[in-house]
């Protein structure tokens, strides 16, 4: 029965793709593409990868459209018709595909615990972590732990592109601004319905936002998701409130240092390992019990995640909504 | 069945992948290739998350009491959990470059800005 | 705590984390200075490296401490201890002469996020070349990419842009293979570190998967690499980036997708794919000469002078890719050898330019008609540089051309012909490196540059230090030298004769 649901999953998705190139209206290929990420989701979700099916949904579908939205909204909404036929892109992209349909035959099956990929690196964390650092999820062991290092790297990502945005829209805007309305800066405050359903959710995802940051060692969760869902929540308050009300809850300054702490903090429990006669990244020293002084370690980069991702986003967001 | 699933997974990336390309190298909205590079970004998370499949195993999170559980492999998931949030980022920065194109040039296509610009 | 084991680390982890501190940084010049120390501490550390990679040590290192194919470990030999040279030096050097070409072409408001942007390319680069870890090389060229978008973008000119937004999408398809790549590969072998997969992805060589998996890195490599024909982002991202960041990314950031194309192709490929070896060469020493006379020709007819010395880059990039091609200890010796030296070569080019560009605020070949009378230094100071592109002896440009040359020659008959195109191609480099001192040195000044003045003098003095370590070089080759021949030999070792 899962199978079925899968396959009839992964062909919508297929359709859902074709939809998005095809379509001229940019705003509907914008949530066609939301559209492919919740279905990209709940695929993860099917083939037992519950902390990316989140992910997806939160970062994918969530923060992406949002991104995408407030990019349409200073640029445009209509594509131009191609004029050109382009069939060199359309041969060359036939070829890679059969190629890689060709390469598929020789992969181990879907499946198979014996592939070599199942065999090697990966039993050895199932097999070790509750040993070296007892949490239940293997996910959060490795993405925190084993490959620690990794992760900061992806931090850094983050940052990276919250500076880049910031700083190639702190130039300014070199068209005369369109006189807005005030209405408009001030959010749906003049409809009811979205007004108070809205109220009432805020509150529900930043628990739920907290929940998936403290509760990442034992169920789907950490803090990329937690980071997500939070800004998720603001961003939803800005909306509804208006830009100001947002930036006047958080202001800039704090989304800054929220950014550079989240970072840095992340950093310095790895600059702690090495002090304390470790290695970079090593929470074992942390503690005189070394499976607690990783479980330490874990909460504190799982939190430095968070704040830097939330803080990023956030930052991201309002970079593009300010200028409209 | 399940070798079905897996065959036409993996087909399934390839044909996102591509239809990703396409619109990538194909189209001249620079916002549509934007979605299509996101597009051919999902695509690998697809073929990531496929091969991480074991077949009767559940999500990677240790259950207490239970003997004998198979898991899938957590490696794979850790990994593009690490290209979900790379993605996301170069979406953002692309889009930020979009809006100041559109400030400069006054336009997104692709065409046009070469017309601007001059030989 | 003794500080040598963590050095590999350290590369790393000092201008990483100093790049939100930098970002907090309001005072005027406070942000450079930051830059610029951290940059010389990771320029300190490398050194310390190299001299102990010279010394035979090696460095491994395991973060977070857990073992090899679990956890992820950084190693370091000689291939990379002489590419972490090149990329820290280029760092600190350029921005101890960077201040007054930033402060012209970059609000200072700005300019916290640039310098946070400039140490992430610094750390992500040097991240690259210290991890043994295949999935950590595509997060750390994540960091150096996103952050060097941020860097190029910063250009004044509108038209940097597009360019730069070129670059983005070529980049992130590239680094996506990549992705691929790493996948498939994993899928073969379940372990994602270099050493490891080296070993295991011989049982299950000459399937289809894995050489799916070759195809896909060695295009995405490429791609960032700007191996023609996928060199189509560089030269307006070069040409409309701020100058001193053409400077820094010239001299050092395709060299980085470079190594990790050479790391993949002959550490992980070569020794376990039949045929690799032939498919290799026969693939890509077509694309090196067309790459060597295609661009040097293209840089015959550029009227800007940042757009014809990318077209140079380009060219150089051929030349660096045919020693690799020829699957050879020498010829993998000379293409080491010519990263290094061509770093030295066009990074003193482009800061030559940057001279130019700060006095003349253009960098036409029109506009710098005559330029010689009032900044003789500088001019000096290009001559110099670009005799040591063209490779004439007594310059580092022509070491590596001569174990080029050399490598190419112990092909036997065909190897001539390469030889002669390579003449042709540094021929052609004599023309357009003419062009420009034709017109610095024997035009008819124009007009409006009768104010200009010699350039700023730390921006001077350091044209000056890359110039004269292109000569130092050029007579005392050894470092270079030996650090590249024991690369090679180390990339090409097991390799069955």
């Amino acid at each position: 029965m899962i199978i079925v649901f899968a396959v009839f999953l992964l062909t919508l998705l297929v359709l859902t793709a074709v939809a998005v190139v095809r379509t001229e209206n940019l705003f509907v290929a914008v949530m066609l593409m939301a559209i492919f990420s919740l279905l990209m989701a709940t695929n993860f979700f099917i083939l037992d990868a519950a902390d990316v099916a989140l992910t997806e949904a939160a970062v994918g579908a969530g923060v992406t459209t949002v991104i995408f939205l407030g990019a349409l909204a200073l640029t445009a909404e209509q594509e131009k018709p191609i004029v050109s036929g382009r069939w060199l892109p359309l041969a060359v992209v036939s070829v890679t595909v059969l190629v890689i349909i060709y390469a598929s035959f020789d992969q181990p099956r879907l499946g198979d615990p014996g592939a070599p990929a199942h065999q090697h690196v990966a039993p050895w964390y199932l097999e070790k972590t509750a040993e070296f650092i007892d949490i239940p999820n293997i996910v959060t062991a490795v993405l925190a732990s084993y490959r620690g290092y990794d992760t900061l790297g992806e931090v850094f990502v983050v940052f990276a592109a919250c500076i880049g945005v910031l700083f190639l829209l702190s130039v300014p805007p070199v068209k005369p601004q369109k006189s807005k309305s005030s209405d408009n800066s001030s959010g749906l405050r003049h409809h009811l319905i979205p007004q108070v359903v809205g109220r009432l959710l805020v509150p529900f995802i930043f628990l739920f936002g907290l929940y998936v940051q403290f509760h990442g060692e034992y169920g789907p969760g950490g803090g990329f998701q937690a980071g997500a869902i939070i800004a998720t929540g603001i961003i939803l308050y800005a909306l509804l409130e208006g830009e100001a009300a947002a930036l006047n809850a958080i202001p800039k300054s704090v989304l800054m240092a929220m950014v550079c702490g989240g970072a840095m903090l992340y950093g310095m429990v790895g600059v702690a390992g090495m002090i304390l006669g470790g290695n970079f990244l090593d929470y074992s020293v942390l503690h005189s019990d070394p499976v607690i002084g990783q479980q330490m370690g874990i909460i504190l980069i799982e939190a430095g995640v968070g704040i830097t991702v939330c803080g990023a986003l956030l930052s991201i967001f309002h970079a593009f909504a300010e200028r409209d | 069945m399940l070798e079905i699933l897996g065959y036409y997974n993996y087909w399934v990336f390839a044909l996102v992948l591509m239809i990703g390309f396409y619109a990538v190298v194909a189209r001249g909205n620079l916002i549509k290739k934007l979605l299509g590079l996101s597009m051919l970004q999902s695509a690998v998370f697809l073929m990531y998350i496929t091969l991480s499949k074991v077949e009767g195993a559940t999500a990677p999170i240790l259950q207490k009491g239970v003997e004998d559980q198979i898991y899938s492999n957590p490696l794979p998931q850790v990994l593009i959990l690490t290209a979900i949030v790379v993605g996301v980022s170069t979406t953002a920065l692309g889009l930020a470059i979009v809006v100041r194109i559109k400030e400069a040039y006054g336009t997104i296509e692709e065409q046009d800005i070469l017309k601007a610009s001059g030989p | 705590m003794n500080i040598t084991p963590h050095l590999p680390a350290l590369q790393v982890v000092v201008p990483i984390l100093s790049a939100p501190i930098v970002l907090l940084l309001r005072p005027k010049g406070m942000a450079w200075a930051m830059t610029t120390v951290t940059s010389l501490m990771a320029f300190c550390i490398a050194i310390a490296i190299v001299s102990g990679v010279q010394q035979g040590q090696v460095f491994n290192y395991l973060m977070g401490s857990w073992s090899a194919p679990y956890g992820i470990e950084l190693s370091i030999d000689s291939f990379s201890a002489i590419i972490l040279l090149v990329v820290t030096g280029a760092s600190a050097l350029v921005l101890i002469g960077a201040r007054r070409s930033i402060d012209a072409q970059i609000e200072s408001h700005r300019q916290p996020f640039f310098y946070a942007a400039w140490l992430l390319v610094l750390s992500g680069l040097a991240g690259i070349v210290v991890t043994g870890d295949a999935f950590n090389i595509f997060v750390f060229m994540e960091i150096s990419s996103l952050a060097s978008y941020v860097l190029i973008a910063g250009g004044p000119d509108r038209r940097a842009l597009p360019a730069v937004f070129k670059y983005l999408i070529m980049g992130t398809i590239g680094a996506t293979f990549y992705l691929i790549g790493i996948g498939l590969i994993y899928i073969m072998t379940g372990t994602l570190n270099l050493a490891d997969m080296e070993v295991r992805i011989h049982e299950v060589a000459d399937q289809s998967p894995v050489l799916l998996a070759a195809g896909f890195i060695t295009i995405g490599l490429a791609l960032k690499a700007a191996v023609f024909p996928l060199h189509l982002w560089l030269p307006n991202a070069y040409t409309y980036a701020p100058h001193v960041v053409t400077a820094f990314l010239a001299a050092c950031a395709t060299k980085v997708a470079l190594y990790v194309l050479i790391r993949f192709d002959f550490f992980v490929f070569q020794q376990n794919l039949s045929g690799h070896d032939l498919q290799f060469s026969y693939f890509m020493i077509p694309l090196a000469l067309l790459a060597a006379l295609v661009a040097s020709s293209m840089a015959l007819f550029e009227r800007n002078l940042k757009c014809l010395l990318a077209y140079s880059s380009v060219a150089q990039i051929g030349y660096i890719v045919l020693g690799a091609s020829l699957v050879t200890v020498a010829g993998l010796t000379a293409s080491i050898v010519h990263i290094f030296n061509h770093a030295l070569a066009k990074g003193a080019l482009f800061l030559a330019v940057a001279c130019l560009a700060i006095r003349l605020s253009s960098t036409q070949l029109t506009d710098i008609a005559g330029v010689a009378r009032r900044m003789p230094w500088t001019m000096a100071a290009f001559v110099l540089a670009g005799l040591s592109l063209i490779g004439v002896p007594g310059t580092a440009g022509f070491i590596s051309k001569w174990y080029l040359i050399t490598a190419v020659l112990a092909k036997g008959a065909w190897g001539i012909a390469l030889v002669f195109i390579i003449v042709i191609s540094s021929l052609l480099a004599v023309v357009y490196i003419w062009k420009v001192i034709e017109q610095a040195y024997f035009r008819e000044p124009q007009q409006a540059n009768g104010a200009v003045r010699e350039a700023p003098l730390e921006l001077l003095a350091v044209t000056w230090v890359a110039v004269l370590a292109n000569i130092y070089f050029g007579f005392y080759p050894a470092i270079p030298v030996s650090l590249s021949s024991a690369a090679a030999e180390l990339l090409l070792g097991q390799m069955p004769q």
